[in-house]
């Protein structure tokens, strides 16, 4: 033996026993499958002159479209806003010990849950017709402090964002609730014994631990308005899927306009998906090896997965302490 | 009834009591809990409280800072009377607000910690003193830093409580508790959740607390500390009192027979 090889075998001894990512064949023919069933339907998509990806270039950009995507975007935040905010104010209350509170929120959750969504914008929209005119004052007493005509209160925009709003709110009630209920009772006693009165508590300990069963459903919803919005389009509302279907009306480019419209809306879901993770990092417990769940966690671990299947990093998965 | 003068601690005639508990009845629905039971405990007392698993100590102890409320009876802490105000002859409860200043005064630690999770031990320390005592947040800083150091956890201001070990968190949830300057310390099970290595840990800093003179009822398990650390142990059996007095007269001579079916089942 010579001297090389004793210490080559003597090394080998010291040195922790490398651990190689089994052989999986299934792996590799499923890779390939996937890859080649992809390439397939790319081909598909860019060859095929129907979809007339010029006519989609044209318009992707165009002032008409732009406009409706602003109008999209903002009737999502907003119908959010209201939806979330009134949302977590029903959950509250649904958990109040005052049943008049707790009866109130129920049948809201109930009534706005109960009808679809398509009947209530029309039913805002045509308020007018059943109340042609709102009055603020005492009621019961016939004082009144002054009245408006509803057809200047409710516009298409106004109608869009109620109907939106207040229907999200009964939903994101009930997602707020099963966040209040997972925050265990202890808290509350730990809060309580401090001192900390129950709005307090409410606001300092349940809600910020609250948000981490919250937000991945109400991310969820969001993506989910961001295409609902497209409903309001019977109120004759501009938002983006509306604003396509007005260009191809005129120049029948149907399938090309849609294409436009399902390009831009994947292209908010991305966006939207990006920042949802980046509250979800905000709010992640931290444990001692807790996985916070960001985009970049994702990748690394993506990467991780990678790395100890090719076997390109085992030195520095061994020097951060990986147990063999 | 006055509580009988003790050769132990001849200055227990002249201090006045800091509980008071007077016949408290508790039932949930229709199950009672607590039973007529009558506590004295001086300012500086460290009572700890023994008995068999559903005898009324974790009730007991709740109803003390009215996490509980109790259906008969009354208590009084450092002469107040907990949750409650006399109007005539009836008791009329308290405002949400004036129950939380009465908690504010005494404090509690779990068997569990209940530290809140998603805030570090330094956020975990200041949040009731400046929240709820509104003290400048150096202020309270600058204590709770030195708190830590007293538990032994100086350096953890930044650690997330599930970066620790369940003897440091429970450590940290008593540093929190100190915080709040109680008249009153109220221990439920302190170290019930612990692996057995980490229950010496806990019960230094508690053996700490007592010898600097705070107040303590401390339900346990841990006989050893009882016996060293109590100035009176009391043993619940069935939601009432059944037997108490010096560590070592209830422990070496038990009068009452649950003391001694208990005692015998703790070995
Ligand atoms: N919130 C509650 N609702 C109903 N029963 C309870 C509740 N808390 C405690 N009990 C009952 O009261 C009895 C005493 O419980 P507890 O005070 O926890 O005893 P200990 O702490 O001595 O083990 C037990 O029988 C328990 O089941
Ligand atoms: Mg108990």
């Amino acid at each position: 033996m010579s001297q090389d090889t004793q210490q080559v075998a003597q090394e080998a001894a010291y040195e922790p026993l490398r651990i190689r990512e089994r052989f999986r064949p299934w792996s590799w023919v499923s890779t390939a499958l996937i890859l080649v069933v992809m390439a397939v339907l790319l081909q598909a998509l860019l060859t095929n002159p129907n979809f007339q990806w010029d006519v989609v270039a044209k318009y992707f950009l165009s002032s008409s479209i732009l406009k409706g995507l602003v109008h999209t975007l903002e009737l999502t935040a907003l119908s959010m806003l209201i939806g979330v905010s009134l949302g977590t104010l029903l959950a509250v209350m649904r958990g109040s010990r005052n049943t008049a509170l707790s009866g109130a929120s129920s049948a809201y959750i109930w009534f706005f849950r109960g009808t679809p969504l398509l009947v209530q914008l029309i039913f805002w929209y045509n308020l007018s017709s059943l109340y042609p005119s709102l009055v603020l004052g005492i009621p019961f007493t016939g004082i009144d402090f002054g009245s408006v005509v509803t057809n200047t209160v409710i516009s298409p925009y106004t109608a869009a964002l109620l109907g939106l709003g207040l229907n999200q709110a009964a939903y994101t009630a009930e997602i707020v609730r099963a966040g209040i209920l997972s925050v265990p009772h202890g808290q509350l006693d730990a809060a309580a014994s401090f001192g900390m009165t129950r709005g307090l508590t409410l606001r300092r300990v349940v809600l910020p631990q609250a948000m981490r069963v919250i937000i991945p459903p109400v991310g969820n919803e969001t993506i989910g308005m961001l295409k609902t919005t497209s409903v309001v389009s019977v109120l004759a509302m501009p938002e983006l899927l509306y604003s396509a279907q007005i260009i191809y009306a005129r120049t029948y480019e149907i399938i090309p306009m849609l294409i436009v419209a399902s390009l831009w809306y994947l292209l908010v879901t991305t966006v939207l998906t990006l920042i949802q993770m980046q509250i979800e990092k905000k709010y992640a417990v931290r444990g001692p090896a807790a996985e916070d769940g960001t985009f970049k966690q994702f990748v690394r671990r993506a990467w991780r997965t990678h790395a100890s299947r090719t076997g390109t990093s085992l030195a520095k998965a061994n020097m951060t302490g990986a147990r063999p | 009834m006055t509580a009988p003068a003790s050769p132990l601690s001849p200055t227990r005639a002249t201090t006045t009591p800091m509980v008071v508990a007077r016949g408290v009845h508790k039932s949930f629905g229709k199950t009672p809990v607590l039973r007529g039971l009558d506590l004295d405990v001086d300012a500086g007392e460290v009572v700890c409280l023994l008995g068999s698993s559903g005898s009324g100590k974790t009730t007991f102890l709740r109803c003390i800072n009215h996490l509980e409320k109790i259906n008969a009876g009354r208590i009084t802490v450092a002469g107040e009377i907990v949750g409650y105000r006399e109007a005539g002859n009836h008791l009329v409860e308290l405002s949400e607000k004036e129950v939380a200043r009465q908690r504010a005064g005494m404090a509690m630690v779990f068997q569990q910690f209940n530290l809140f999770p998603h805030r570090t031990v330094l956020q975990n320390l200041i949040e009731a003193p400046v929240l709820v005592k509104h003290e400048p947040k150096a202020e309270a800083t600058e204590r709770a830093v030195s708190m830590l150091s007293r538990v032994g956890l100086a350096g953890k201001e930044k650690a997330y409580p599930g970066q620790l070990s369940g003897g440091q968190q429970q450590r940290v949830a008593i540093a929190r508790a100190l915080t709040m300057r109680p008249k009153l310390m109220l221990f439920d099970e302190p170290t019930s959740a612990l692996d057995p290595e980490l229950v010496g840990e806990v019960l230094d800093v508690m053996r700490g607390l007592a010898e600097s003179g705070m107040t303590m009822i401390v339900v346990t398990h841990e006989m050893a500390f009882a016996r060293d650390v109590a100035d009176r142990v009391v043993v619940m059996d069935g939601g009432t009192i059944v037997e108490q007095g010096a560590p070592s007269t209830v422990f070496d001579n038990p009068q009452h027979a649950r003391t001694r079916a208990f005692l015998r089942k703790m070995g």
